[in-house]
């Protein structure tokens, strides 16, 4: 069936709308007309969005950019579920071949404490930047480094560290736990860097600070439920919440010891 | 009056150019670092890398992005790999040969001692990105692993999976986020830069608008550095990411910076094609696809056969057979215009009849469907995802897209654009590609500017200036500010009927049928009278809803929009001023009986600069400036991949 040209879908959407943080937020139904199942999902959206400009409306915000599951940017949840229905796929990447003519869509943007709503379906993600700040890097300043083969990595720790570094920061791990925890976005981020030999030396340190910058920003705490790799466009393997638990043990338990 | 641009190449043979000025440059003492303020505005590639490395020296640093968080700059879409002239595979590389194929694969429309100086920093970038832990592929040794790529006939390409891009912003991000935990860069999120702010015709800030809030800002400077990417969105469909643009070098551009080679720009020959009006975007298949996957059309005009039950000998794979040496592996401008030529012959597949093959049913064949998998597991998963066919059974169908823009803010050897202490990284800058870039050179060159050479030279412009003390309540921020809120009000005020995205795409359109994969004088006259007609209805007919006070979508793609709308006329000036084939490049009347781009290397063998002189109601004008080059390494000869 070398591409067949798409099909037209009727669809109701109810989508959240709300003007700003501390506005009040409602559900609004539009309807799609005429829509192409090969259109993307956030296409559909800009072209409700044009009607909605030239009848002189707002526009439904989101945010989006690459268009292809790599940034990060889009967070919606689709009837109930972040990205949308299909495994290991970030919102722009849904396309309407998977809903069906009359459908009825809702559309809401990720809910948690730590991410507080911005405008409609836009949340502020910042808190993801500042646990990064804290820890999520190797201390190597520009014109430092070796002979990139100086340190050979086998294969199968490297595969595993890019795994986890796939993470793309969306956050949709935290929308999908029901404790709003961010343990999938952290434990990968530890992950990588702690599966490589040059992430070693602060390996540790690494850990605490990250483990206590997600507290405080207010993200819930994890009970293992596994909605979060279940939600992940990049499917990030709830092993590496195991792995961050261990180590935030180890480093917690020798931090510990050298208080006291 | 033309003024004679001066590049400020240092003297000297080429492989100690770099050396020597590193060397004859003045240093600004550790001490006096912590006295300076720069602005970087952009987070890309270019951007972090020079926050980061800047930070690190004890410059105070402020950066800027558009992005709710700087890790999600268009970089992060980067699929295929980063070059370097390491020669771990042993099969001959070297600078010389990487400088060699860059100057040769921009069609000798580049600066030898920038390419020369890229390919000796190339592999600095490649052990500073391992030392951050950048998961590049390895081989079972532990040892990293490369591929190859268009326009090069070694394996000098670094890749993490598809997604190089990813991991390697991710580690520059990293890099400035570790500076930002101590205090020496401040980040300004979700900020636009609008304006460009000149003291003393100096670059001593700029002004933004703040995505969020809506409120505008000031912000002063010892210099600014801009590394705000391409322009390849004035085409409406492009890969590039939407938020992509270029309102800040534009802004720049209308404060004094030049513009060069803006026709320059690269159309990917491997995209995924378009399906139908509403189309926002498209999606580009990494390059390195073409290392296993064989290009072909059917030999038979309306061959409407599904691919699977064509056999072989109905089958052209043209690529091969025009170009036996480099096969599937020519150079983008080539793949794509040959892709295009197949298409105007009426042999182009699916639906919309503007597609070739990508087949990779060979490679299946030979080494497993597993080994492909590991190679482009996530480009196929991509494929599928948008266009519902799975490319393990059914051929890609793959058409050229716009991708890249080689031409930018004109800058020298030093990274200054015309304007004193406005440096220019990354894409954003028009220096190393010549008329076209090859694959995997584009984020090599972000971060050879940002880690290696911005440090360096930035500190060279500040020990040379005596710079008086200017803070944002200076006039000059007042009347910038004054500027920006005046155009904001105009969007308000027109009260028009058609939205933003309805004049963007048409004159993406134009663009695309005009300025596009080949041109001519007659259309490239024409369009220029068509764009300024888009851009004067524009300005009488534009709907603008929301608020100015508040984040507000439409808005920001309005002042975009407009830009892009000037901006588009003088793509079209210089393609049309350029009177050869080149590169990307490609004039109709300019061509070799084979149909290759045919170069006017006595007339045209320079960079042309454009400076903004003024704008009447609705007519522009630009005086077009000159920047010699010449080629006393590289050899200036016909290119061929036969
Ligand atoms: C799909 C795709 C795949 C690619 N694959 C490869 C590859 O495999 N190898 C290769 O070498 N190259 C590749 N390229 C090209 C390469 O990715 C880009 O040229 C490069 O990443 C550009 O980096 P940059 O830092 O210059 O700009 P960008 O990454 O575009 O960053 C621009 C930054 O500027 C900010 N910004 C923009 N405008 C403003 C404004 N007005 N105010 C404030 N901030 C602003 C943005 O927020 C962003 O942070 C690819 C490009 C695309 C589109
Ligand atoms: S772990 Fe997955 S869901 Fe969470 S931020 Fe990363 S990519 Fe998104
Ligand atoms: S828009 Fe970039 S991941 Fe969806």
């Amino acid at each position: 069936m070398a591409g067949t040209a798409g099909k037209a879908l009727n669809l109701k959407l109810k989508v959240w709308r709300q003007a700003g943080p501390d506005k009040e937020g409602r559900f609004v139904e539009y309807e799609a007309r005429n829509i192409s199942s090969d259109a993307s999902f956030l296409e559909m959206l800009d072209v409700i969005n044009v009607d909605l400009v030239k009848s002189g409306q707002e526009p439904i915000e989101f945010d989006h950019d690459c268009r292809e599951g790599i940034c990060g940017s889009c967070s919606m949840v689709i009837n109930g579920s972040p990205h949308g229905p299909d495994r290991g796929t970030a919102t722009c990447q849904l396309h309407m071949r998977r809903f069906r003519d009359g459908e009825t869509i809702v559309i809401e943007p990720f809910r948690a404490k730590a991410f507080p709503i911005v405008k409609d379906l836009a949340v502020d993600r910042s808190a993801f930047d500042r646990i990064m700040q804290v820890g999520g890097f190797i201390s190597v300043n520009t014109g430092n480094a070796p002979d990139a083969n100086s340190l050979p990595v086998p294969k199968e720790n490297a595969d595993m560290a890019f795994a986890a570094a796939t993470c793309i920061g969306c956050g949709a791990c935290v929308a999908a736990c029901k404790n709003a925890s961010a343990s999938l976005f952290v434990s990968a981020k530890l992950a990588h860097l702690a599966l490589l030999p040059q992430g070693q030396a602060e390996r540790e340190q690494r850990t605490l600070s990250m483990v206590a910058q997600m507290d405080e920003e207010g993200f819930g705490a994890c009970t293992n439920t596994g909605a979060c790799s279940a939600a992940c466009p990049k499917e990030i393997d709830l092993e590496n919440i195991a792995r961050m638990n261990r180590d935030y043990f180890k480093a917690s338990l020798r931090e510990r010891s050298e208080k006291s | 009056m033309s003024v004679k641009l001066d590049a400020n190449i240092p003297e000297g043979p080429i492989e100690q150019k770099w050396d020597k000025h590193r060397f004859s440059m003045k240093l600004v003492n550790p001490a006096n670092k912590r006295k300076y303020q720069v602005i970087v505005v952009g987070t890309g590639l270019a951007g972090a890398s020079a926050s980061a490395s800047l930070a690190e020296l004890g410059y105070n640093v402020k950066t800027f992005c558009i992005h709710d968080s700087p890790r999600r700059a268009h970089s992060i879409a980067a699929q295929g790999g980063i070059n370097a002239a390491k020669n771990y595979p042993n099969d001959g590389d070297s600078i010389y040969r990487l400088f060699y194929d860059t100057v040769k694969g921009g069609d000798f429309r580049a600066r030898e001692a920038n390419v020369y100086r890229l390919a000796q920093i190339s592999n600095l970038i490649i052990d500073q990105c391992v030392a951050q832990g950048v998961p590049f592929a390895r081989e079972y040794g532990g040892l990293l692993d490369n591929r190859s790529f268009g326009g090069a006939q070694v394996s000098r390409t670094f890749y993490a999976r598809g997604q190089t891009g990813q991991q390697l912003l991710l580690g520059a991000y990293s890099a400035m986020m570790r500076q930002v935990g101590l205090g020496k860069v401040k980040l300004f999120p979700r900020r636009e830069m609008l304006d460009l702010v000149l003291v003393d015709g100096k670059a001593r800030g700029i002004t933004v608008r703040n995505l969020t809030t809506g409120e505008i800002e000031s912000h002063a400077a010892d210099a600014v550095v801009l590394a705000t990417g391409g322009y390849g969105n004035v085409y409406f469909l492009s890969t590039n990411a939407m938020k992509s643009n270029v309102t800040a070098a534009w802004r720049c551009h209308k404060k004094g910076a030049f513009f060069a080679n803006p026709c320059f720009t690269q159309i990917h020959p491997t995209c995924i094609p378009r399906s139908g009006d509403y189309q926002s975007k498209l999606t580009l298949m990494s390059e390195s696809l073409r290392n296993d996957g064989r290009v072909w059309v059917p030999k038979n005009k309306g061959d409407a056969r599904p691919p699977q039950q064509i056999p072989e000998e109905d089958r052209d794979y043209y690529l091969e057979r025009v170009y036996p040496s480099f096969g599937n592996l020519v150079p983008r401008d080539v793949a794509s215009r040959q892709a295009k030529f197949r298409v105007d012959e009426g042999r182009g597949v699916g639906p919309t009849e503007e597609a070739v093959y990508l087949d990779f049913g060979d490679s299946i064949r030979r080494l497993g469907q597993k080994a492909i998998e590991a190679k482009y597991g996530n480009l196929f998963q991509m494929y599928e995802k948008i266009t519902g066919e799975n490319p393990y059974e059914v051929p890609m169908r793959i058409f050229p897209a716009v991708h890249y823009t080689m031409g930018g803010l004109w800058v020298d050897y030093n990274l200054q654009s015309s304007v004193p202490g406005l440096h220019v990284l990354g894409e954003a800058n028009f220096s190393d590609h010549g008329a076209n870039r090859l694959g995997a050179s584009a984020l090599m060159q972000g971060l050879a500017d940002g880690y290696f050479i911005i440090p360096y030279t930035l500190g060279n412009y500040l020990a040379g200036q005596d710079l008086v003390k200017v803070d944002e309540s200076h006039q000059a921020f007042k009347d910038s500010q004054q500027e920006v809120r005046a155009k904001t009000d105009k969007f308000f005020s027109i009260q028009g009927s058609k939205s933003v995205d309805e004049f963007h795409r048409e004159l993406g359109q134009l663009m695309w049928n005009f300025v596009g994969m080949s041109r001519n004088a007659h259309g490239l006259e024409e369009v220029q009278n068509r764009i300024a007609g888009v851009r004067e209805e524009f300005w009488q007919n534009l709907k603008m809803t929301g608020q100015r006070d508040y984040r507000n979508d439409e808005l920001e793609k309005a002042g975009r929009v407009a830009d892009f709308l000037e901006m588009g006329e003088l793509m079209a000036k210089d393609a049309l001023e350029r009177r050869e084939s080149c590169g990307g490049h490609f004039r109709e009347e300019y061509q070799t009986p084979e149909n290759e781009a045919l170069r006017d290397d006595d007339k045209f063998c320079h960079v042309a600069a454009y400076e903004y002189q003024s704008q009447d109601s609705h007519k522009m004008a630009w005086q077009r400036h000159q920047e010699e080059l010449s080629f006393e390494y590289v050899k200036l000869t016909t290119r061929s991949y036969k």
